[in-house]
């Protein structure tokens, strides 16, 4: 079953943003995004310092700009709201090039795509740094209750096991002169569907067995311990921290 | 409905996020009731599906995205509890791996997606199931209309979340309108497949289903020729089942109530959206130079209160008010109906 | 057949248990397999020996009748106990390794029952060692050979240092070598393994002992030879040997009591 210890975001490679414990890269990342987010919209240029940091951590971390580019493709549905924006937002009116626009939702609209975009920046680097198993062990570590880690991890197995269930039962509709074509067929789909879920159900309550009868108990017990050093901790802590002093001259400039 | 970073402002997202983790932290406890050992599998598989199912996204003209929630179905099959984590660990694990929903936004997502489908999913779901024959295509149709409410509520929260911490001004109205609009049809392929999936499920395995322990009849054993009964294991959760849903409610109700009346009238203070909209409010109780008078708008605001911050604020309240009651009626019309009748269900006599 | 004056490493008694649909497997399942023992659980598809196997270790409980390992009782006071002495192999291997290395999957059941560090490491090493997959340790179980899968599945077990080991269909999928690799590996353990098999040659040459599981009873207890001669008792159970195979001219079982 290969459970899940690579996911098709994860690129491999030995980067020293690789090499920091998941937790820490957790803990920056989402401070990182924190501050971006609490930056005032007007300081147009301490976005573009974000951009750089983001930049940088992406060039240590080996991570190709065509790689990154394609991965932001996931805001497109927010980009076309912002586009939006300045046509139907209220308030004062400027004319651009013969159009009306809003000025408030020109400024909503920047204010959406440069912080939802650095932001999915931000996660697609830990995503891409990070393998999944690392992540849940990063969560773990932070405290997450242990319950939702279960869940997680759960989850990530499953997916494993409905991706495989799904092939199978594909290539069983299809050894049997069965296409999807189009909306005539969607209701065996959707029957599929159900029996999917029972499928994947019943092999995934045998993987479960097999660990409950191992021992597990609802925590995946801890074989190679996690732990940050403190130099790896200031090394994480670094983006967020020059990304604050940045949010910081935003508000007092 | 993911909603990315910035979308909603700084504050709005913190009270959300502490609405979320209030809401978790409840689940959490009231889970350890619903989970057994051999429902936690089941648990992540549900998160599994959702997943899965959450990755079918559809641009919406005026909201972020749109797809299919699936808190009907978690909530369904692995309780109202359980169901709330399923759906925040799914999108937890959306927002650090996919980027799909900010991490800041989480609050405002779980709230929306994970706590206020599930909610109003399971108490619509178990009401209908009371008030319905005790059969099994009484299950599937109940699911059906609880997914289907569950999604266009879902779309309201959002809306709600939108008036009160909304960074762009983008009239109230037509967001409303495309946000539910656009659900109510989302609502019917999420009810579709919820009740496929359910229904495929309780006719093979009907243990798996949360929402129908009650339904089950006491097994028999033959050994060795004779007769005996086999021993009730189930009838604990079921009864505790019963009671859980109003705990969450209440909990759900008053958080609500809170981030809408409470943190709304606070956050009115920060310098993007809230204000913005409180403001046209205000001018609009005012009823003075203000040029969109007639707009959508108008109609928004309580009418006779001038304080613009107040206005918004009562307006907050009275929407989650709206959306709440919607939901919990169901419920509570079963729950008197249940006192009225005492013995007619089995398994659910305690309240 | 051995005659251990040992508590006996599995009683089951007055065994009966239906699922949550209505459907019931067992109705009154009695036996007991003393320390030390290689005893063949044979049956047809369908008379209920997978739900056997899973009230081995407490998967399933809620119905009649008592398990007890090693004289300690199955339920939920001495669990987590029960299955660390109760090991089962499932039919799947890839049911079974669930981790992204070989080292981490053996590691899984010691870990989980609190050992650490170089005792980890060791009884890892160990369990590897006994299945001869030593030198596998960091390759991820989906890239093996089935036959190395199912060796590893067997480690994984074996690094729980089992009372008994509990294996289903170990035979199935695999090609004669691996079968025979697995054999040999079977037999030079030092544990009392329940087998659980269609498979009656692999039975007849592994274990002395077998039980005939029919209709949710036990239908027969016996030498294996002799139960796999007894041509009524096969066919009334739905057992068939392999074209050609007569376990009059086999000698194995008899000779093989005791390991080593």
């Amino acid at each position: 079953m290969g459970a899940g210890h690579a996911h098709r975001l994860y690129r491999h490679g030995h980067s020293p943003v690789h090499a920091l414990p998941p937790h820490t890269k957790l803990a920056a990342v989402f401070a990182f995004v924190v501050v971006v987010v609490s930056t005032p919209r007007a300081a147009m240029w301490a976005f573009a310092l974000y951009a750089v940091l983001l930049a940088t951590v992406a060039a240590a971390a080996r991570v190709p700009a065509g790689f990154l580019l394609k991965r932001l493709l996931i805001e497109i549905p927010f980009v076309a709201f912002a586009v939006l924006m300045p046509f139907v937002a209220q308030g004062e009116r400027v004319d651009v090039l013969g159009l009306s626009l809003s000025v408030n939702g020109l400024w909503g609209a920047w204010n959406v795509l440069a912080k939802g975009t650095l932001g999915v920046a931000a996660s697609v680097l830990l995503a891409s740094t990070t393998e999944l198993r690392e992540l849940l062990l990063g969560l773990q570590r932070l405290k997450l209750p242990p319950l939702l880690v279960q869940i997680a991890s759960f989850m990530i197995r499953y997916g494993d096991v409905i991706t495989d269930e799904m092939r199978r039962m594909r290539i069983a509709r299809e050894s049997r002169g069965f296409e999807a074509k189009g909306v005539r067929h969607w209701g065996v789909l959707a029957k599929s569907a159900g029996a999917l879920f029972i499928r994947s159900y019943e092999r995934g309550e045998r993987v479960h067995l097999a660990m409950v009868s191992r021992g597990y108990a609802g925590s995946m017990p801890v074989i190679d311990e996690v732990t940050a050093s403190r130099a790896q901790w200031s090394y994480a802590l670094a983006l967020p921290v020059t990304a604050l002093a940045v949010c910081l001259l935003g508000w007092t400039l | 409905m993911h909603v990315p970073d910035g979308f909603i402002d700084a504050p709005v997202s913190a009270a959300a996020g502490v609405v979320a983790a209030g809401a978790v932290a409840v689940s959490l406890r009231g889970a350890r009731r619903e989970l057994d050992e051999r429902t936690a599998p089941l648990a992540g598989l549900v998160a599994a599906f959702i997943f899965a199912v959450q990755m079918l996204n559809f641009p919406v003209a005026a909201g972020t995205s749109g797809h299919l929630l699936g808190g009907a179905l978690a909530a369904i099959l692995v309780g109202p509890y359980t169901g709330v984590l399923c759906v925040s660990v799914v999108l937890l694990m959306q927002g650090i791996l996919f980027a799909d929903g900010g991490l800041t936004a989480l609050g405002v997502n779980i709230t929306n997606m994970a706590v206020v489908t599930t909610v109003v999913a399971y108490a619509v779901f178990r009401g209908l199931v009371k008030v319905l024959p005790k059969k099994r295509r009484s299950v599937t149709v109940s699911a059906f209309v609880a997914a289907l409410l569950s999604v266009p509520a879902a779309a309201a929260a959002f809306t709600l979340f939108y008036a009160i911490g909304g960074t762009t001004d983008v009239p109230l109205g037509q967001v409303l309108t495309a946000m539910v609009g656009v659900h109510v049809l989302i609502g019917i392929g999420e009810a579709a497949i919820t009740a496929l999936t359910v229904g495929a499920v309780i006719a093979v395995r009907p243990d798996l289903v949360y929402g129908a322990r009650g339904l089950t009849a006491p097994l028999k054993l033959r050994v060795n020729g004779e007769l005996v009964d086999a021993p009730a294991t189930e009838q604990v959760p079921a009864r505790a089942a019963a009671r859980s849903p109003r705990k969450l409610l209440l909990a759900g109700l008053g958080a609500s109530l809170l981030l809408a009346g409470v943190v709304s009238f606070y956050a009115s203070a920060s310098p993007d959206g809230l204000e913005k909209v409180a403001a046209d409010k205000g001018i609009d109780a005012k009823a003075e130079d203000h040029a969109a008078a007639d707009s959508p708008l108008a109609d928004y605001g309580v009418e006779g209160i001038t304080n613009g911050r107040l206005s918004g604020g009562l307006a907050g309240v009275i929407g989650v008010g709206v959306t709440v009651v919607a939901g919990t009626g169901v419920f509570w019309a079963v729950r008197r109906r249940r006192t009225d009748d005492n013995d007619s269900s089995p398994v659910s006599t305690s309240v | 057949m051995t005659t251990p004056a040992a508590p006996a490493s599995l009683e089951v008694s007055g065994l009966a248990f239906a699922y949550p649909d209505g459907h019931q497997a067992l109705f009154g399942v009695d036996f007991s397999i003393a320390r030390g023992e290689r005893v063949a659980l044979l049956g047809p598809n369908g008379a209920g020996k997978t739900t056997l196997v899973l009230h081995l270790n407490g998967i399933l409980t809620g119905g009649a009748g008592t398990v007890k390992v090693a004289g300690l009782p199955v339920g939920r006071k001495h669990m987590a106990e029960i299955r660390r002495r109760v090991g089962i192999v499932f039919q799947d291997p890839d049911d079974q390794l669930f981790m992204p290395t070989v080292r981490e999957d053996v590691a899984f059941g010691p870990a989980a029952a609190g050992l650490k560090g170089a005792g980890l490491e060791a009884r890892v090493d160990r369990a590897l060692e006994q299945v001869g997959m030593a030198g596998f340790k960091d390759r991820p179980p989906h890239h093996l050979s089935f036959g190395q899968r199912r060796r590893v599945a067997v480690a994984t077990v074996l690094a729980m240092e089992p009372e008994i080991l509990v294996l289903d269909e170990p035979s199935s999928n695999l090609d004669p070598a691996s079968r025979r690799e697995l054999a040999d590996i079977l037999r030079s353990l030092d544990v009392t393994v329940l087998m659980v098999t269609h498979d009656l040659p692999y039975a007849l040459e592994l274990c002395p002992r077998a039980l005939i599981l029919s209709e949710g009873v036990i239908a027969a207890d016996g030498r294996t030879g002799d139960l796999l001669a007894d041509e009524d008792l096969m066919r009334a159970h739905r057992l068939e040997l392999p074209f050609g195979f007569d376990p009059r001219s086999v000698k194995t079982s008899t000779k093989i009591s005791t390991p080593e």
